[in-house]
């Protein structure tokens, strides 16, 4: 005798905007769908043809991210890469494992004149634009936290952390923007 | 006295302050030092050992003696340096180290002492008895001496830390760091130009000069101007570099808000600057002479009374006497004459020095004392004939010649080069690989040779960087002459002071060498010259020149100490900003956190992750009220636990069953598809690293499970084993960790729980124990695991995290229907003691299989990581302390984790430790306390009786050996 019940989705955070100073705004983005794709060994040429060809995507080379039709294609480390915003082609399993991971990161995008700002205060990362620019991605740390980094636009920068440390990512960076902008 | 004209203040907008209980008015752009001089307040402060009055020194960051607190109440900070501190409307500072004030302090009664407090005397005097050290003398003597007293409560104020690169570091904002940030500019070079300032122009602010056919100012306004154009350029304002480190990288201490009322802004930032290169141009730092009493206030250095006339334009005195070594000092006079302050005397230690200002100018002669009190009231010098005199003045400035500031060159252990031109020390070439003194502090004193080696130096860097360096002018400048004859104390009875911050005079210094002392790191720390916030960068070369005379050595065979990080002081509230509180580290949440919030329980740390520790109930007063409860409802009904913590690892590809078999001393690639095996993980070194269970769910795909703690060394073990011991492997990895939520449904009840829910058959031969399945659970795919961590028949349940919170109120709602519930940690251990089960309280690094009894599973039919180190002798000696259980016998009151074992009447000491409790728990099923420990020989005494002792708590029982597994030792409950 089964009653039936249903299983309500939840955000680690809340998603929209969070708050804006400066002209600054931070957001939580609505969770999209993310796939990890791992070629296997040699399998790289095969599997770079399959995401062009059912994704419309390059692979990007390391560092860089590639993006079509908003889907984008991070790289993600050592043979690995991080599809985002639609279900990876079934076809891409005869050359990569593919692992949902929709739900293990939480995504807040901070974006305006005092983003740069407020990321060197939490990020060792060299988020100049010669070195870092749009499209740059890292696998990097934020304030402790294991995170992903990427520069969405000129002064736009997407953040992802583990779903668990959603909040101290949201916490740390409305702190730190604020003292960002309270300066003299 | 405030002159009636000129200087950088801005006289229409008049800043109100307060010092010491007293109003004052000031300007903006004053200093709290040079505002104080413009009243005539001349004791600032009381010095360190003797509590003397002391007054303004310099007029930098270098300053010994004008240390004040800022503020007060629990954001007090004491030591601000008030030659640095910037006046701001509402500026509240007190004196320090003096009670009941600077002006008048009962401790001056130390003065009188002296003969006695001299340097070493701690170590000569509070010798006995023993004890009487730490608790009486070390406290009374902190009393009486230091620097100021931070409030010991917690500090109010924010701070920062952030991280800059660029390709060009300059390091000070004078003549020569701006010509080096415009030429490196204008190549487009990443540009970070720091300086210790408010304002540009380092020297210049404090000299009448002129750059470029005009006012120097004007050229550095123009500069700046410039250097604001460019959007490559970066000026940090305030800042000070304070350390170089490796590869480049440099710290430096922005002082953010310290010139305003404390905000929302913070109050410092400390910066990690990354560089390719960085020129050094923090310029030099004038050095005193030793004579009598020269510890006055009134006693200044020369260089510094320019700065108050012709910067802040305040008179440092009515009647001043410069005494100098070298031409330097003659400029002061000549600014000051300018400025229309009356110079009673030049006096120049050089027999052959000449002058043609209009004053009485002495060659060849010697200021020998300085009398007044609280203030300088005369001197005495003594002429070339050998004559002495006594001249009426209230200030003295003096000059024993500049010294480079290359501190930084010697951050990396580089030695600096005595120079004997400038009878000063420089730095070494590549000292610090990148980085390339300028101006002054490359020993360059002219203003025209600042600017020639800053834009020489940066165009040279700029082309090793690969930039095409822009044809840039060098402007006209004057090139002073700077000849000088050593002079470091004058000789004469009487004290006379090296080193004002830590009341070391040379009589101090040859004490020391006199006490053999005669390595200068040793003088160093015997008579603590060079010590506390200044770090002796007024006193260093002067004291190393006096002990070197004393032991009959030249400087260079001297040596100096060496120069350490920071630069600067930094306070630690900088270095670690943003960690206060639960900002320590980042809060990990389960996705039942606010539901488990909700029923009250509490939650405790688990590595960065919260936990709830218990769900109370009402009526229950303790958490073992409620624990008891949660043990017997997973052994009578079903509980559920969140067990999202535990690491999760997806294993995929054609070696991923060799992998394991690598990775685990036990076989895995018999595992099939649906199965699940626990593991045992070595390291290297063949001691156990952790354990878990594998599941296999699917050919060539896996998820690993590791303990809450290992999640992260785990997955840094598997993937150094794949990218540097098997790189030839197909195996992909990736933590799953995050993805899913897993939930334990443990107790006789969860079978019908699950069925009802899953609506699926799960009964033994359907789902039997080990087993893993998918599932689809109202329309979401998750995970099915029959795996248990209680010994009860149980299950884990995995979903994506979005639905964790979801299915856990699902889960607790259909077992309290059941007569259970959740359960938290504190169960959660207790359930696992009972039954033997391990965690890391156990695997914690020096245990191996053997100690676990789990020998056993290393397997003689593979290699494996551990394999080899785990046969030495030494790592399956029987003698070795293995794992046990432990049952209390007769009334215990508690049993400890952390206590030793002991045989019984055996004396509770070291030499007759048999072994140490690693878990202790109460248990409801088998009503006493339970502990899970290791004791030599272990599963061999089984029977015997054992004594715990736990020294720290004084807590005794006596226990009986016994098998781990208490409860259930056929498992017949986990097949059930």
């Amino acid at each position: 005798m089964a009653e039936t019940f249903t299983l309500t989705a939840q955000n680690a955070l809340p998603q929209g905007d969070v708050m804006t100073l400066g002209e600054t705004g931070i957001r939580v983005a609505p969770m999209a769908r993310l796939t990890t794709l791992m070629p296997g060994r040699g399998d790289q040429d095969i599997f770079a043809r399959a995401l062009r060809r059912h994704h419309g995507l390059g692979l990007p080379q390391a560092g860089q991210s590639t993006t079509a039709d908003g889907v984008e294609c991070l790289w993600f480390g050592q043979g690995q890469y991080l599809l985002i915003g639609a279900e990876a082609n079934v076809n891409l399993l005869k050359s990569a494992a593919l692992t949902d991971q929709s739900d293990a990161w939480s995504t807040v995008l901070i974006e305006g004149p005092l983003a740069r700002d407020v990321l060197a205060r939490l990020t060792p990362l060299d988020l100049r634009a010669a070195t870092f620019a749009e499209g740059a991605t890292a696998r990097t740390e934020i304030r402790h936290m294991m995170a992903s980094i990427t520069r969405v636009s000129d002064s736009g920068f997407r953040l992802m952390v583990f779903r668990s440390m959603a909040q101290t990512l949201l916490h740390e960076l409305k702190e730190t923007l604020e003292m960002v902008a309270a300066r003299p | 006295m405030r002159l009636p004209s000129g200087g950088q203040i801005d006289r229409d907008t008049p800043v109100r302050f307060r010092f010491d209980g007293r109003d004052y008015t000031g300007f903006q752009g004053d200093t709290l030092a040079s505002a104080l001089m413009a009243h005539d307040v001349r004791v600032l402060a009381r010095s360190f050992k003797y509590h003397r009055p002391r007054g303004t020194f310099s007029a930098g960051s270098e300053e010994p003696n004008a240390l004040v607190t800022l503020g007060s109440g629990a954001g007090a900070d004491p030591n601000v340096r008030a030659t640095q501190q910037e006046l701001f409307d509402g500026l509240e500072a007190f004196g320090q180290n003096a009670w009941p004030s600077v002006g008048f302090d009962v401790m001056e009664v130390n003065d009188l002492l002296s003969d006695f407090l001299g340097a070493g005397f701690y170590y000569k005097t509070f010798m006995w008895p023993k004890k009487a050290w730490e608790r009486l003398y070390e406290p009374i003597i902190r009393r009486a001496a230091g620097l100021g007293r931070l409030s010991g409560k917690a500090d109010p104020d924010r701070n920062e830390t952030a991280f800059a690169h660029c390709d060009l570091l300059v390091i000070g904002g004078g003549p020569a760091g701006l010509m080096a940030a415009l030429a490196a500019g204008q190549a487009g070079a990443d540009v970070i130009l720091c300086e210790e300032e408010a304002r540009l122009g380092g020297r210049l602010l404090s000299e009448v000069e002129q750059i470029d056919g005009g006012p120097a100012l004007d050229w550095v306004a123009k500069v700046k101007r410039s250097l604001k154009e460019l959007p490559n350029v970066r000026i940090m304002a305030r800042t000070t570099v304070t350390g170089v480190y490796d590869c480049g990288t440099y710290g430096a201490l922005e002082r953010v808000s310290r010139h305003m009322p404390r905000g929302r802004a913070p109050v410092d930032c400390f910066w990690r600057i990354t560089a390719r290169k960085a020129v050094l141009a923090a310029g030099a730092i004038e050095r005193p002479i030793a004579l009598r009493n020269n510890d006055r206030p009134g006693v200044m250095l020369a260089g510094a009374l320019r700065a108050y006339v012709n910067r802040y334009a305040v008179a440092p005195g009515r009647a001043v006497v410069i005494f100098g070594n070298n031409d330097d000092a003659h400029r002061s006079a000549r600014d000051l004459l300018a400025a229309g302050v009356h110079v009673a005397a030049l006096i120049d230690s050089r027999p052959d020095a000449t002058c043609d200002l209009p004053l009485a100018f002495h060659p060849g002669a010697v200021v020998t004392a300085v009398h007044g009190r609280n203030v300088v009231e005369a001197i005495t010098f003594q002429e070339a004939s050998g004559r002495s005199q006594k001249l009426q003045c209230d200030c003295l400035g003096l000059s024993g010649g500049w010294n480079p500031s290359i501190h930084l060159t010697c951050h990396l252990n580089g030695r600096p080069v005595w120079d004997e031109g400038i009878a000063a020390f420089v730095a070494q070439e590549g000292a610090v690989p990148g980085l390339h003194p300028v101006g002054a502090a490359g020993a360059v004193f002219s203003t025209a040779g600042a600017l020639d080696t800053g834009a020489e130096t940066a165009g040279e860097l700029l082309s090793q960087m690969g930039f095409d360096p822009a044809e840039i002018t060098v402007p006209e400048a004057e090139r002073q002459a700077y000849a000088i004859a050593p002079l470091w104390n004058v000789p004469g009875t009487g004290r006379a002071w090296l080193d004002l911050q830590n009341d070391v005079t040379v009589k101090d210094v040859r004490g020391a060498a006199a006490e053999n002392f005669r390595s200068v790191e040793h003088m160093k720390r015997y008579t603590t010259q060079g010590m506390a916030p200044d770090q002796g960068k007024t006193s260093n070369i002067g004291a190393l020149a006096v002990l070197a005379d004393a032991t009959g050595r030249d400087i260079p065979g001297t040596g100096t100490t060496t120069y350490r990080p920071p630069f600067a002081p930094v306070p630690i509230a900088a270095m670690g900003a943003g960690g206060r509180g639960t900002g320590f580290a980042p809060q990990r949440f389960i996705t039942s956190h606010d539901l488990s919030v909700a029923m009250n329980a509490p939650m405790v740390e688990a590595g960065l992750w919260y936990r709830p520790s218990f769900f109370p109930r009402a009526g229950e007063k303790t958490w073992r009220q409620s624990c008891d409860r949660e043990v017997a409802m997973v052994r009578s009904a079903v509980g559920i636990a969140d067990v999202s913590t535990l690491g999760k690892i997806d294993i995929q590809g054609a070696d991923a069953a060799a992998f394991l078999d690598f990775v685990y001393a036990n076989k895995f690639s018999t595992l099939k598809p649906g199965r699940v095996r626990y593991g045992l993980m070595l390291r290297e070194d063949g001691h156990v690293m952790d354990d878990g269970t594998t599941a296999c769910l699917a050919p060539d795909h896996y998820v690993m499970t590791t303990t809450t703690a290992a999640a992260g060394p785990v997955m840094m073990h598997l993937e150094f084993a794949s990218q540097v011991l098997k790189p030839e492997w197909d195996v992909r990895l990736t933590s799953v960790t995050e993805q899913w939520a897993q939930f334990a449904v443990a107790g006789p009840q969860s079978r019908a729980l699950l069925e009802a829910l899953l609506e699926r058959d799960l009964s033994n031969d359907a789902f039997p124990f080990m087993s893993c399945a998918p599932i689809t659970l109202a329309g979401v795919k998750g995970r099915l695991f029959r795996i248990s961590f209680s010994g009860e028949l149980a299950y884990e349940i995995a979903v994506p995290a979005r639905y964790g919170e979801s299915l856990f109120r699902t889960l607790v709602a259909r077992a309290e229907a059941l007569g259970g519930g959740a359960y938290g940690m504190e169960a959660l251990n207790i359930l696992r003691i009972e039954k033997g089960l391990l965690t890391h309280a156990e695997l914690h690094g020096r245990t191996t299989a053997f100690d676990l009894g789990l020998e056993r599973m290393l397997s003689p039919s593979k290699d494996f990581i551990g394999k080899a180190a785990a046969s030495r002798p030494g790592l399956v000696d029987p003698d070795r302390e293995r794992l046990v259980g432990l049952r209390s016998l007769g009334p215990v009151l508690q049993m400890t984790s952390g206590a030793f074992l002991f045989e019984e009447g055996a004396e509770p000491v070291r030499e007759n430790a048999q072994g140490y409790v690693t878990s202790v728990g109460y248990s409801p099923t088998l009503p006493g306390f339970l502990a899970l420990a290791f004791l030599k020989n272990g599963p061999e005494r089984h029977g015997e009786q054992i004594r715990m002792v736990d020294h720290l708590r004084g807590i005794h029982a006596n226990c009986e050996v016994c098998d781990p597994q208490f409860f259930d030792p056929e498992g017949e409950r986990v097949r059930g």
